[in-house]
């Protein structure tokens, strides 16, 4: 068993698989990672793997972007119900503004990124079933 | 009910674009007007203790302002401490003051905020004020602070029907405000129509539904409740003063369209004044997004969950309506220097309830309520005043 961290989280994601973390004693399940359990408290969390799939549940169309997006803009920013009923803040890809709507099944991605000092991590984003 | 600490003086810089000045200097115009107002304090030998808010070092490189801004108010050697909750960090400085009062170990302390932002460009501003959310899971995927709070926007639109025109009210009703207002950073009438034209941010907000980058400081004298009179025939009494946390990230929170750290901040607030949300005559809410200041009425309990959007088109929340909200011209029109905002909202109460608002005031307010809340959330503090005895 790993430790639930975040840069394990994104070593993962650099081989296209997203991780959940559990708690082993309540069972509840996180999409971020993280080393104590907020329901109650307990230090036994592992990684679960995660389907990658779930719905829309709100969205943005950003126009003006973060610095680190500047040549991105607009692009759309999405919350995703995952299939375990945990949500994940991503970019949504692959599907026109005009089209999105709150509800639309979606499925996980990676990318790499592009710096290649800290921070490297990958990107999940997510694109239309 | 219980008096947890009373306010003797207050004093609040200009808001706006202040060119040439630093943090502390404008921090000084307003520990200059909360002196100049209290005659019978003599700050050098009476004031114990300062807590100040501030935000970021980023912005003029500077931190440790703790003892800075302590000498900037031409104060020296007593202790000051600097609280950072992001847009919230005064507010929790007056709470830090507040526990201070009370525990005993000071009789009179000054809390203040302030931030200069104006000086950098917008991307820099981005970045800085995006610093108050996640970073490996907002920032990093493209998230900015308007970003943020349209998803909210969004979800509360597909959730309870709210339009971009109720959004944009509140907009229009706070610049009508800050027309009364001659500290408030923008001074200009603007209607539904500018709003709704005006440049998209991040759909479904535009550039009229954010708050504005300002410079500007606040402060209060804070003093034990029964040394108050000393100081003054009008003490503004607080007599709830709460606070409450959600995550850091809105995608681990329970819902897009409710601020759980509101709801669980005014609950306490109105419990600990024994108050309802009818008893209050007017109120600060933090309309840092014009769609913040309506989740914000639904969880502070001024109207039923969903039913914000209506509030505010019913013009209940105008001055002379059944609850005036953000009568300065809030963050939206009167101007958001982070750090200063949480004291500038108990600065505009204070003038309301001791009746010093000029043509802004709400004919006779009694109690007052401010809510100010830092990141997108992730920090809520609510406090009540009240007019003294």
């Amino acid at each position: 068993m790993s430790v639930t961290s975040i840069e394990q989280f994104y070593a993962f994601c650099s081989q296209k698989k997203l991780m959940g973390v559990k708690c082993e004693e309540c069972g509840a399940l996180y999409a971020i990672p993280k080393p104590l359990c907020l329901k109650c408290s307990s230090k036994k969390l592992s990684w679960v793997p995660f389907k990658g799939v779930g719905k829309l549940a709100s969205y943005t169309i950003v126009h003006i972007p973060h610095p680190r997006f500047q040549n991105e803009a607009p692009y759309i920013l999405g919350v995703i119900e995952l299939e375990e009923s945990v949500k994940l803040l991503a970019r949504i890809k692959n599907v026109k503004p005009e089209d999105i709507k709150i509800g639309m099944p979606l499925k996980v991605d990676f990318e790499k990124s592009e710096s290649e000092t800290w921070p490297n991590w990958p990107r999940y984003f997510f694109k239309p079933i | 009910m219980k008096v947890l600490a009373s306010i003797v003086s207050a004093g609040l810089s200009k808001f706006g674009k202040l060119d040439g000045l630093y943090a502390r200097e404008i921090f000084a115009e307003a520990a200059k007007e909360a002196f100049e107002n209290c005659p019978n304090l003599n700050p050098k030998k009476d004031i114990e203790a300062l807590f100040i808010g501030q935000m970021s070092e980023s912005y003029e490189r500077q931190g440790h302002t703790g003892p800075l801004m302590l000498n900037w108010a031409g104060l020296n050697g007593i202790s000051a401490f600097r609280v950072e909750s992001a847009c919230a960090s005064s507010s929790v400085a007056l709470r830090v003051g507040v526990m201070a009062i009370m525990s005993g170990m000071y009789n009179i302390v000054m809390v203040g905020g302030v931030e200069k932002m104006t000086h950098l460009p917008t991307s820099n501003n981005m970045e800085i004020l995006a610093s108050a959310s996640d970073f490996p899971f907002e920032q990093w995927h493209g998230a900015t602070f308007p970003s943020l709070f349209a998803l909210m926007a969004t979800a509360h639109m597909n959730e309870y029907g709210t339009t971009e025109e109720q959004m944009a009210l509140v907009a229009v009703k706070n610049h009508e405000n800050a027309l009364l207002n001659p500290k408030a950073h923008m001074q200009k009438k603007i209607t539904v129509q500018d709003v709704l034209s005006s440049k998209i941010v991040s759909w479904p907000l535009k550039l009229y539904d954010c708050s504005l980058i300002s410079d500007g400081a606040s402060c209060i004298i804070l003093t034990k409740p029964e040394l108050a009179k000393k100081f003054t025939d009008t003490p503004i009494n607080i007599i709830a003063s709460t606070q409450a946390q959600d995550s850091l990230n809105i995608s681990e929170r329970e819902s897009l369209t409710t601020l759980n750290s509101i709801k669980l901040a005014s609950k306490e607030a109105f419990k600990m004044a024994g108050l309802t949300p009818k008893d209050i005559d007017v109120a600060e809410i933090h309309d840092c997004f014009t769609i913040a200041e309506i989740i914000a009425y639904e969880d502070l309990g001024f109207c039923a969950k969903g039913f914000g959007g209506k509030l505010i088109e019913e013009g209940e929340t105008k001055i002379g309506g059944k609850i005036p909200v953000n009568t300065s011209g809030g963050l939206k029109a009167k101007g958001h220097p982070v750090g200063a905002t949480g004291v500038a909202q108990i600065y505009e109460i204070y003038l309301q309830l001791i009746s010093e608002a000029g043509k802004r005031q709400v004919n006779g307010a009694e109690i007052g309520l401010t809510c100010n809340i830092g990141g997108s959330g992730a920090t809520a503090t609510v406090n009540i005043l009240k007019r003294g005895d």
